[in-house]
C-alpha cells in the first residue's frame, strides 16, 4: 500500500491532535479530579418521599460544617423549589426523581445531572460568589417540562454576612 | 426502469415524503422556542412535533434513504443483478407498515415520548411494534446486501470489493451490530411493559442499551454519505478519487469503534462508574481520526478534480469545481457544516466538559450540522443526482435545486451557531417556551432564539425547494434518456496491502470483541445491583 508523504503528514498531524485531546482529559480526570457525577446508588422511587435519605427534601449542613442539598424531582415541580447554600464552600447535591426521567441542571454553571427515577445522582459543586441561579429540568418529562423550575441562592459567607 | 430501479425509488420515495412531512414540523417548533404567540402553538402539539420529526428524520428518513442507495451501489458496484430481490420488497412492505403504525400512534397523540422514548415515559405499544418493524426491514435489507456481496465474490474470487460496496457492507455491519441494542430494550423490556405483561422496567437499563444503539446509529448515517463523499463527489466534479486504501482505512475503522463508544451519551447518568465512562471517552475521540482522514482525501479529490479542469495556481482549483451542480455544492457544504459539528461534537464527548452542553440546546446545534448536514445535505445532493437516473426524467425547477443548497448552509449556519451559543448560556434543549418565567439569564437567550428561528425559516424554504423539486420531478420531469450511475476512478488502484481493508469477517470480529470488552463488564454490574423498576406513565 503506497501512502504519499502529505497523507503521512496529515495522518500523524490528526494522531497528534487526538493524542493531545486525550491528555487534556487525563489531566483533568487525574489531577484535577474533574469527573462526571457517577454515583451508585438505588432507592424505590415510589416511596422517596418517605426515604429517610430524602424526608423532607432541604439543605442540611452536619455538625462538621459539611454541607449537603437533598433535592426531589416530580411531575413538574423541583422539592424543594428554593435552595440556599453558603458561597465558597463545596456543596454536595442528591437528587432523585419520585416518577419520570428528568435533568438537573444550574442554568449557566456546570451543575448538571440526569436524574432517573431508582437512583440517586449525586456531585459536589463550589459556587464562588453569591446570587441567583436558575435550575431547570432539561430531560422532557411530559407537557409540564418547561415550567420546572427552581432557584439556587447563594449567600455570602456566614463570616461575611454582618460585614 | 430495471427492478432493481424500482426498488430503489420506492425506498427513495418513502424517505423523501418522511422528510418533508418532519421539516413542515420543524419550522413551529424552531417559531415557539422564540416565544412567538402563533394561534395554533400548544404544549401538547410542540412535544409531539418534536417526537414525530426526531422520528422521521432519524430513523425513517435516513434508514429509507440508505437502503434506496444501497441498492443502487450495490446493483452497479458489484454490476451483477440484487440477490434476492423479492426480500428487498418484503423488507420495504415491512419497514413501510412499521412506520405507518408509528406515526399512527404518534399523530394520535398516543407515543409524545421523543425520538429517544426513554422509560417509564410510556407510548402506545403500536410505536414499539411499528419500530421493531421497521427495523426488521432494515434487517432484510442488511440480507439482500450480503448476499449480493457473497454472489459477486463467487463470481470474482481475487478482486477488490468496489470502493462504494466497501463503504456499504461496513454500514450493513455497523447497523447489525448496534440494533441488537435496541432490538434487546424493545423486545425484552417495553413492548412486554406496554402491553401490561410485566409491571416494572429499569430506566438505566434502557437507556444503557438504547445508547448502545444510539451512537453506531450516527455513523448507519454517515457511511452512506462518506460513500458518495469518496466515490460520487470526485466523479461529479470532474476528478478522481485520490487514494482508494485510505477510504478502505476509514470505513475499516468506522466498523471497528462505532459501538464501544455509546457512555459517552450517558456521562450525566447515575449508575455507571467513571472509569468505564472514561473508556468509552477514548474509543469516542479515536473515531474521529476515520474522519480528519476523510477530510483529507476528499479535499484533495477536490483540487485533482480542479486541477483536471485546467486550474494551474494553488487555490484556483476551488474556483473552477462545479459550483452549480446541486450534488456537488450539497455535498461540499455538509461538508464545511460538518467540520464544526466535529468539533463540537469533540467537546461532547470531552468527559468533563460535557457537564456545560448535556441537554443544552449545544445538543440540537451540534446533531443538526451533523445528520442534519453532513447528512440531510448530502442525502439532498444524492437525490438530485439519483432521481433523474431512477426514473429517466430530467430533474424539474432546477433553478430551486442549484439555490436550495446554498440557503440550507446559510440557514443551517443561523440555527446551528445560535443554538450553540444559547445551550453555552444555560438554555436546556427540547423546551416549548424558553422564557421561565422571566428569569434574567432566560432574557439573555432571548435575542438567540430569535436568530434560531430566522434560521429555522431559511432552513424550512431550503427543505420546501428540495420537496417541489422531488415531487414535480416525479410528477412533470421530462422524459430523456439519463446517464447511467457511474463511481469515480482512484489516482491508483488499491495494492494487494489494500486486501487486509477488505477482510470484513476479521474486522467485524475485532468490533465484537470491543464491544464485548466495552459492554460486558458494565452491563453484568448494573444487572448484579439491587435495582427498583418504574411504572410506566404518560403525562402527554
Amino acid at each position: 500500500m503506497n501512502v504519499g508523504l502529505y497523507e503521512r503528514i496529515w495522518m500523524w498531524a490528526a494522531a497528534a491532535i487526538i493524542a493531545v485531546f486525550v491528555g487534556v482529559i487525563a489531566v483533568s480526570t487525574f489531577a484535577y479530579a474533574v469527573r462526571p457525577p457517577s454515583h451508585a446508588e438505588t432507592i424505590a422511587p415510589a416511596q422517596v418521599l418517605a426515604d429517610p435519605r430524602f424526608s423532607p427534601p432541604g439543605v442540611v449542613v452536619d455538625a462538621g460544617g459539611n454541607v449537603e442539598v437533598h433535592v426531589v424531582l416530580l411531575m413538574f415541580a423541583f422539592l424543594p423549589a428554593e435552595i440556599r447554600v453558603p458561597a465558597g464552600r463545596p456543596v454536595t447535591f442528591r437528587v432523585t426523581s419520585a416518577d419520570v426521567t428528568h435533568g438537573f441542571q444550574i442554568s449557566g454553571t456546570n451543575a448538571n445531572t440526569m436524574v432517573l427515577p431508582g437512583y440517586v445522582s449525586q456531585f459536589t459543586y463550589t459556587f464562588e460568589h453569591p446570587g441567583e441561579h436558575l435550575v431547570v429540568c432539561n430531560e422532557y418529562c411530559g407537557l409540564g417540562h418547561h415550567t420546572m423550575q427552581a432557584k439556587v441562592i447563594v449567600e455570602p459567607p456566614a463570616g461575611e454576612a454582618g460585614r | 426502469m430495471t427492478r432493481t430501479h424500482r426498488l430503489a425509488l420506492a425506498n427513495l420515495w418513502v424517505a423523501v415524503l418522511a422528510f418533508g412531512v418532519a421539516s413542515a414540523m420543524a419550522l413551529m417548533q424552531a417559531l415557539s422556542r422564540a416565544n412567538l404567540e402563533l394561534p395554533w402553538r400548544s404544549a401538547k402539539l410542540y412535544y409531539l412535533s418534536v417526537t414525530a420529526h426526531g422520528t422521521l428524520t432519524a430513523l425513517v428518513f435516513t434508514t429509507f434513504f440508505i437502503m434506496a442507495l444501497g441498492y443502487v451501489v450495490a446493483a452497479r458496484a458489484l454490476d451483477r443483478p440484487l440477490a434476492g430481490e423479492r426480500l428487498g420488497w418484503l423488507s420495504f412492505w415491512t419497514a413501510l407498515l412499521g412506520t405507518l403504525a408509528v406515526v399512527a400512534a404518534i399523530l394520535s397523540g398516543r407515543a409524545t415520548v421523543l425520538y429517544t422514548f426513554y422509560p417509564p415515559l410510556k407510548a402506545h405499544p403500536a410505536f414499539y411494534i411499528g419500530a421493531t418493524l421497521l427495523i426488521v426491514g432494515s434487517w432484510g435489507w442488511c440480507a439482500v446486501m450480503l448476499r449480493s456481496y457473497r454472489a459477486w465474490r463467487r463470481e470474482n474470487l481475487s478482486a477488490p470489493v468496489p470502493l462504494a460496496m466497501h463503504g456499504m457492507l461496513a454500514t450493513v455491519i455497523i447497523w447489525l451490530i448496534a440494533t441488537v441494542g435496541v432490538a434487546a430494550e424493545v423486545l425484552l423490556l417495553l413492548i412486554p411493559w406496554s402491553l401490561g405483561l410485566t409491571r416494572t422496567v429499569d430506566p438505566l437499563l434502557a437507556r444503557t442499551l438504547f445508547w448502545y444503539f444510539g451512537h453506531p446509529l450516527v455513523y448507519f448515517w454517515l457511511l452512506p454519505a462518506y460513500v458518495v463523499w469518496y466515490t460520487v463527489l470526485p466523479k461529479a466534479a470532474g476528478g478522481k478519487l485520490f487514494s482508494d486504501p485510505l477510504a478502505r482505512l476509514v470505513f475499516v475503522m468506522f466498523i471497528v469503534l462505532s459501538t464501544p463508544v455509546g457512555f459517552h451519551h450517558q456521562f450525566m447518568d447515575p449508575g455507571i462508574s467513571a472509569g468505564w465512562k472514561l473508556f468509552h471517552t477514548v474509543n469516542t475521540l479515536w473515531i474521529l481520526f476515520p474522519s480528519f482522514v476523510t477530510a483529507f482525501t476528499v479535499i484533495a479529490s477536490l483540487e485533482v478534480a480542479g486541477r483536471m479542469r485546467g486550474a494551474t495556481g494553488l487555490f484556483d482549483w476551488i474556483k473552477t469545481l462545479p459550483w452549480g451542480d446541486p450534488l456537488v455544492s450539497s455535498v461540499v457544504l455538509s461538508m464545511l457544516l460538518f467540520a464544526i459539528g466535529g468539533f463540537g461534537g469533540a467537546v461532547n464527548a470531552s468527559f468533563g466538559m460535557n457537564a456545560m452542553v448535556h441537554n443544552t440546546a449545544w445538543v440540537q446545534g451540534h446533531f443538526h450540522l451533523t445528520v442534519g448536514s453532513a447528512v440531510a445535505l448530502t442525502f439532498m445532493g444524492v437525490a438530485y443526482w439519483l432521481l433523474p437516473k431512477l426514473t429517466g426524467r430530467n430533474l424539474e425547477l432546477d433553478l430551486l435545486a442549484r439555490v436550495q443548497p446554498y440557503l440550507w448552509f446559510v440557514g443551517m449556519l443561523l440555527f446551528s451557531v445560535s443554538n450553540h451559543v444559547t445551550g453555552l448560556l444555560g438554555m436546556p434543549r427540547r423546551i416549548y417556551d424558553a422564557s421561565y418565567g422571566g428569569s434574567a439569564i432566560a432574557e439573555s437567550w432571548r435575542a438567540l432564539t430569535g436568530l434560531s428561528a430566522v434560521g429555522g425559516l431559511l432552513l424550512f424554504a431550503s427543505a420546501g425547494f428540495f420537496m417541489l423539486v422531488m415531487i414535480g420531478t416525479g410528477l412533470a420531469g421530462k422524459k430523456a434518456p439519463q446517464a447511467a450511475v457511474e463511481f469515480a476512478e482512484p489516482l491508483e488502484p488499491p495494492g494487494p496491502r489494500a486486501a487486509l481493508f477488505d477482510r470484513l469477517g476479521l474486522w467485524t470480529a475485532v468490533a465484537v470483541v470491543l464491544v464485548i470488552a466495552a459492554y460486558g463488564y458494565p452491563l453484568v454490574r448494573l444487572l448484579a445491583m439491587p435495582r427498583f423498576g418504574s411504572p410506566p406513565f404518560t403525562p402527554f
